[in-house]
């Protein structure tokens, strides 16, 4: 119960900010469209709907980091978190109760993503369900990094962290826009030691129909957000017990 | 009954001592004022008897449970309202309430009827719906200590309760901690001298992370041979009380 009780006032909190629901499904949207709408006018196959719409998806992903550690983060700097502190909240009910709203909302802005991706060609089948669940460790991996950003920085530095160099990060080393292998060299080595692309690459075998290579990257996925979660719980415990309350 | 018992408790912060070795016993039901002038060392004794920094050395036993061995339990029955406002921003002044006293274990029907019991005694109900942020600096402050008060703890802690709060508003929560006395054990720290005199039963006035002097104000006005409560404050928290 209590940590339902605090579960929902932060699923209140994200929802009611205006700007979460822009950048969050907007600002996603915004780029399917203007993308799609780029390729219908060139005469290469450079954002082909199945390949975009899963990059869109994963990009878009991104901005659940935002929303929590900038929730995180002015509840610490506004006094607020120092009450819920003294009170019986569990360091797991804190966890969980910032989390748990924020999974349901990930997998929403996804499946608004893929329903407009079917406006634009996208094929209806059981493959866009499945990315769905392909989807959820890549969307716990975000929400590791918001937790993480949310309980080490302040909220005008979690704007510039996870606001402007992890969409970036997100984006650029994911191979949303670009195929990684026309760049290759160091700069794929990168992307693939990194589990943007490979969450990318996951969601695109989902929807291919391609299952045996969903796996592979989805461990590479499935590791960052378990080693990410830890490192956010330790981070959060420490700040529980520690004098900067 | 004691319902705080602080023995040796310190709290260092690198070099820096913020609490030396704070021995004190509260009674139970009583409102007890602890001042001090900015950097006393109010606040980080408030922050370590709820649970909120783990002191250096030394314990405190609140109502048979000790702040080092028995953190949760003493969370269940103690409540803080902190020196900054402490509210939920894009939640209506209904919904933070019932918030508190859902996170203190009421559930559905039960968080209603104390949200509403406390909305009726703060006189919230004009601003019942709308949102936190929404509201001013007084009604903010006023609804973060309904939020403290909402889980019916036991122990309270108030950290300048009544900063920026205007003469009525101040006037309306010392009624409400006048109503408060002999059921809820009170530590409240203010600036105010004329706040303490009023509204508590025994006063302890800190300096440098001591606690200098101990009493009711009269008699801290009887033993520094100060002609008012303020006068004496000054005597006691510069060391100056011999000549006062």
């Amino acid at each position: 119960m209590k940590l339902l009780a605090f579960a929902s006032r932060n699923r209140r909190e994200l929802l009611r900010d205006p700007w979460n629901l822009a950048f969050g499904i907007g600002f996603p949207l915004v780029l399917l469209l203007l993308l799609s709408a780029i390729q219908a006018n060139i005469p290469v196959s450079l954002f082909n709907i199945e390949k975009l719409a899963p990059g869109i998806a994963v990009f878009g992903l991104s901005f659940i980091s935002l929303f929590s550690a900038t929730l995180i983060a002015k509840d610490r700097t506004t006094s607020f978190l120092m009450r819920l502190f003294a009170s019986p909240l569990s360091a797991s009910d804190f966890i969980l109760g910032y989390a748990l709203p924020l999974l349901p909302m990930a997998i929403l802005q996804s499946t608004v993503c893929f329903v407009v991706s079917f406006f634009l060609g996208l094929p209806v089948n059981v493959n866009v369900l499945l990315v769905l669940v392909v989807l959820i460790p890549p969307a716990i991996l975000y929400i590791g990094i918001g937790l993480l950003a949310g309980s080490i920085l302040t909220d005008k530095q979690v704007g510039g962290v996870c606001g402007a160099l992890l969409t970036n990060v997100s984006a650029w080393l994911s191979g949303t826009w670009f195929d990684l292998n026309l760049v290759g060299g160091a700069f794929k080595r990168i992307a693939y030691a990194l589990p943007f692309a490979h969450a990318v690459d996951a969601a695109k075998a989902a929807i291919a129909g391609d299952y045996a290579s969903i796996l592979p990257h989805l461990w590479w996925v499935i590791g960052y957000a378990t080693v990410i979660m830890v490192i956010a719980v330790v981070a959060f415990k420490r700040k529980m017990n520690g004098d900067n309350v | 009954m004691n319902a705080i018992e602080i023995t040796g408790l310190m709290k260092k912060y690198k070099e820096r001592t913020a609490v030396k070795s704070l021995n004190l016993s509260i009674e139970q039901g009583t409102c007890f004022a602890l001042l001090g002038v900015n950097g006393a060392g109010k606040t980080t004794t408030i922050k370590m008897l709820s649970c909120l920094t783990k002191p250096t050395s030394g314990d405190a036993v609140i109502l048979g449970k000790s702040i080092l061995t028995e953190p949760q339990a003493v969370k269940e029955i103690a409540n803080i309202s902190p020196q900054e406002t402490a509210v939920a921003p894009n939640l209506t002044v209904r919904e933070n309430l019932e918030l508190i006293a859902g996170i203190y274990g009421s559930e559905g029907r039960a968080a209603r009827e104390k949200a509403t019991r406390m909305i009726k005694e703060f006189d919230l109900s004009e601003v019942e719906r709308q949102k936190a942020k929404t509201l001013s600096g007084g009604w903010q402050h006023r609804l973060s200590i309904a939020m403290a008060l909402i889980s019916e703890p036991q122990v309270l802690f108030l950290d300048e309760p009544t900063l920026g709060l205007d003469v009525l508003a101040r006037r309306e929560l010392w009624s409400v901690i006048e109503h408060l006395r002999g059921k809820v054990t009170i530590i409240l720290t203010t600036h105010y001298m004329e706040e303490a005199e009023a509204l508590s039963d025994s006063i302890g006035v800190m300096a440098r992370g001591e606690l200098k002097a101990l009493g009711t104000a009269a008699e801290l006005i009887a033993r520094t041979g100060a002609k008012t409560f303020e006068d004496a404050f000054v005597a006691l928290a510069t060391g100056s009380e011999a000549s006062a």
